[in-house]
């Protein structure tokens, strides 16, 4: 080589510092969330000191933050992976009707019905994954579009079928209990009712974490949000993992619709309008970044607690449940600015010492 | 070189975009354990060059030969798994994503958990530390995400990664461009690791000053043709500067504007070879 060539200093040993722990809290994804998680439970144990730190307190939070939580969880692996699902709230209601009108009215064993409504999901899902990845169109249109789609057919289908915009009786149908102890369950300890889908909604957790951390197909989701050309040319099925994500939503949509239809012994056609947001939110809270690529399940879980926590606590707390809405709205925002400001924290410090390794 | 047979070679190659001529019988060889440095301006065709070497686009005409055998590439997989790898200059590494994951992606390092099989991630940060650690970066936390590390740090690792995975043929797109100088000698240095692990190395640059301390060939495109292929002991670092800025166009427009320079203020401006010299340059 001749002399005018740049050689490249080796880099002592002390300029090696370690990560440090402030660092490295900051570069949990989930910490926007475990903030406001302890300082909504703060709040409302100061509030409520008497129902909040009861074990009851506990099993009416858990309640509606589990079914939250599973879908949060789907909602989160998909938008990791980079793109939106604005059917997963209807997914619920459409899933239970399918389920619920099979079983009365065509005299169905429940469970046939469901499998059913579980292919329709899988299907929906399918459809909404390949619009997105062969056209091109943001999945929020087209989500958008399948949400209204369903939405105007649950109700249109269930008035020319029932002519009601219910389908009720479904405790009535052959292989309703067993469905019950499986989906929905209340489960006594210490004296207080815990929902079974408290257990569905851990164990997913776990399983979702697990596939998204410890596995390969998990590094594919987090690619195929990340940068979908550059995981295509190196090899990952970025279409296939997105298609996949779409079908993940759409079966969390069906297994909370069957846990509503076994709890309520019916299925109403408005159900689930309006929760896809929450879900989102849930997932944003949670770490999740809108433009993929970044996000936890484990934070999505813990949006689901602060949802729960804020609709238990406000009633506990005594106040007009009219501000549930105003209340997340203001929690999406607090938490969405930790996070942003964590990981810009983070990232300042990381490049600063590149800077110095390379700079000199 | 008729003594050694090359890697990689392609000739008489042309590619054509409806009546556009991108490229036009261009012949290149591609030795194992040498970089080649394919040099030319914008628009010379050097991106279409390399988008047929890594089989993104299949010639209109000539041939392709890898190890002495015709080859007809469909994909940039195909090329990859064959063992012609490429680093484009932002395309291959996920920002928000660990060096480690990174590294290992699409490659996943995999063992058993009974009957599932769960991502080997020991096994995936101890060797980006050692592999990374033997090309000279040291990575004391492979959790980073790789967007907050610079730009010659970044190159490396993707370098590295080509290596590791067994890469014969190592096509660098414009590695070094928008880098600062030590960032761009940190790269320079891998290039000249793979070059010293036998890979064929073809080096993409507009800027010959990063290509003459590294190159055993270099080949000059211009217009989509090739304009000069010489071996490092054929030319100075003066001839390669020169035929880079475009040679006689280069004195024309130096003496153009020095007549610029001289004529009376008002008809300034308006002489037209000056355009035209850029234009055509």
């Amino acid at each position: 080589m001749p002399a005018d060539s740049v050689r490249i200093a080796p880099v002592p040993e002390e300029q090696l510092v370690r990560v440090g722990f402030v660092r490295s809290a900051f570069r949990r994804v989930e910490i926007g969330a475990l903030i406001g998680a302890v300082a909504v439970w703060l709040l409302f144990a100061a509030v409520a000191p008497g129902n909040w730190l009861s074990v009851t307190g506990v099993a009416r939070i858990l309640d509606p933050a589990s079914t939250l939580g599973i879908m949060a969880i789907a909602v989160a692996l998909l938008m990791i992976g980079g793109e939106f699902d604005l059917s997963t709230g209807v997914m619920t209601g459409t899933t239970g009707l399918v389920a619920g009108l099979l079983s009365t009215r065509m005299g169905w064993n429940l469970w046939p019905a469901m499998f059913v409504a579980l292919l329709f999901a899988l299907g929906i899902g399918y459809v909404n994954g390949m619009m997105v990845t062969r056209t091109g169109l943001p999945s929020f249109i087209v989500t958008l579009a399948t949400f209204f789609v369903l939405r105007g057919a649950n109700v249109g289908v269930t008035r020319l079928v029932t002519e009601q915009v219910y389908v009720g009786g479904i405790d009535k149908t052959a292989g309703f209990d067993l469905a019950r102890a499986i989906f929905n369950t209340g489960i006594d300890v210490f004296g207080v009712e815990f929902r079974s889908s408290i257990i569905w909604w851990v164990v997913i957790a776990v399983l979702a974490s697990w596939v998204l951390l410890r596995t390969k197909y998990g590094s594919w989701i987090f690619a195929a949000g990340g940068d979908a050309n550059a995981a295509r040319n190196l090899g990952v099925p970025a279409t296939q993992v997105k298609v996949a994500l779409f079908m993940t939503t759409a079966t969390a949509g069906w297994l909370v619709g069957m846990m509503n239809i076994v709890r309520l012994r019916s299925a109403v056609a408005s159900q689930g309008i309006g929760q896809e947001f929450v879900y989102i939110i849930a997932a944003t809270i949670g770490g999740c970044l809108l433009t993929g690529g970044y996000g936890s399940v484990i934070g999505a879980s813990v949006g689901a607690i602060i949802f729960g926590m804020a609709q238990v606590g406000i009633v506990f707390a005594g106040w007009d449940t009219d501000w549930f809405y105003s209340f997340l709205g203001v929690m999406l925002l607090a938490a969405v600015l930790v996070n942003n400001y964590t990981r810009r924290r983070a990232q300042e410090i990381s490049l600063a010492a590149a800077k110095a390794r390379t700079e000199g | 070189m008729a003594q050694k047979q090359p890697l990689l070679e392609v000739r008489h190659v042309s590619k054509m975009f409806g009546s556009v001529i991108a490229l036009s019988d261009v012949s290149a060889q591609f030795y194992a354990g040498e970089v080649t440095c394919l040099l030319g301006d914008n628009g010379a065709g050097k991106s279409t060059l390399i988008k047929i070497l890594s089989g993104v686009y299949q010639p209109t005409e000539g041939d392709y030969i890898f190890e002495g055998k015709k080859v007809v590439l469909n994909s940039p997989r195909e090329a990859l798994a064959m063992g012609i790898a490429t680093v484009y200059q932002d395309l291959s590494l996920i920002p928000l994503m660990s060096v480690w994951r990174n590294f290992f992606l699409g490659e996943e390092p995999e063992k058993r958990f009974g009957p599932i099989k769960g991502y080997d991630i020991k096994f995936a940060k101890e060797t980006v530390r050692s592999v990374l650690g033997q090309m000279g970066i040291l990575i004391r936390d492979p959790d980073q995400p790789v967007g907050t590390m610079s730009g010659g740090e970044r190159q490396s690792i993707a370098i590295s990664r080509a290596i590791y995975f067994g890469a014969k043929v190592l096509i660098l797109d414009e590695p070094t461009a928008a880098l600062g100088v030590k960032q761009a000698g940190l790269v320079l240095h891998h290039i000249v690791q793979a070059k010293r692990r036998g890979l064929a190395v073809i080096f993409i640059t507009h800027n010959p000053n990063h290509a003459w301390p590294v190159g055993d060939h270099f080949i000059i495109l211009r217009r989509g043709r090739v304009l000069g292929d010489y071996r490092r002991d054929e030319l100075t670092q003066a001839d390669l500067m020169n035929l880079m800025a475009g040679g006689e166009d280069l004195v024309k427009l130096q003496q153009e504007l020095a007549a610029l320079l001289e004529a009376p203020l008002g008809v300034a401006g308006e002489s037209p070879n000056v355009q035209e010299v850029i234009s055509a340059s």
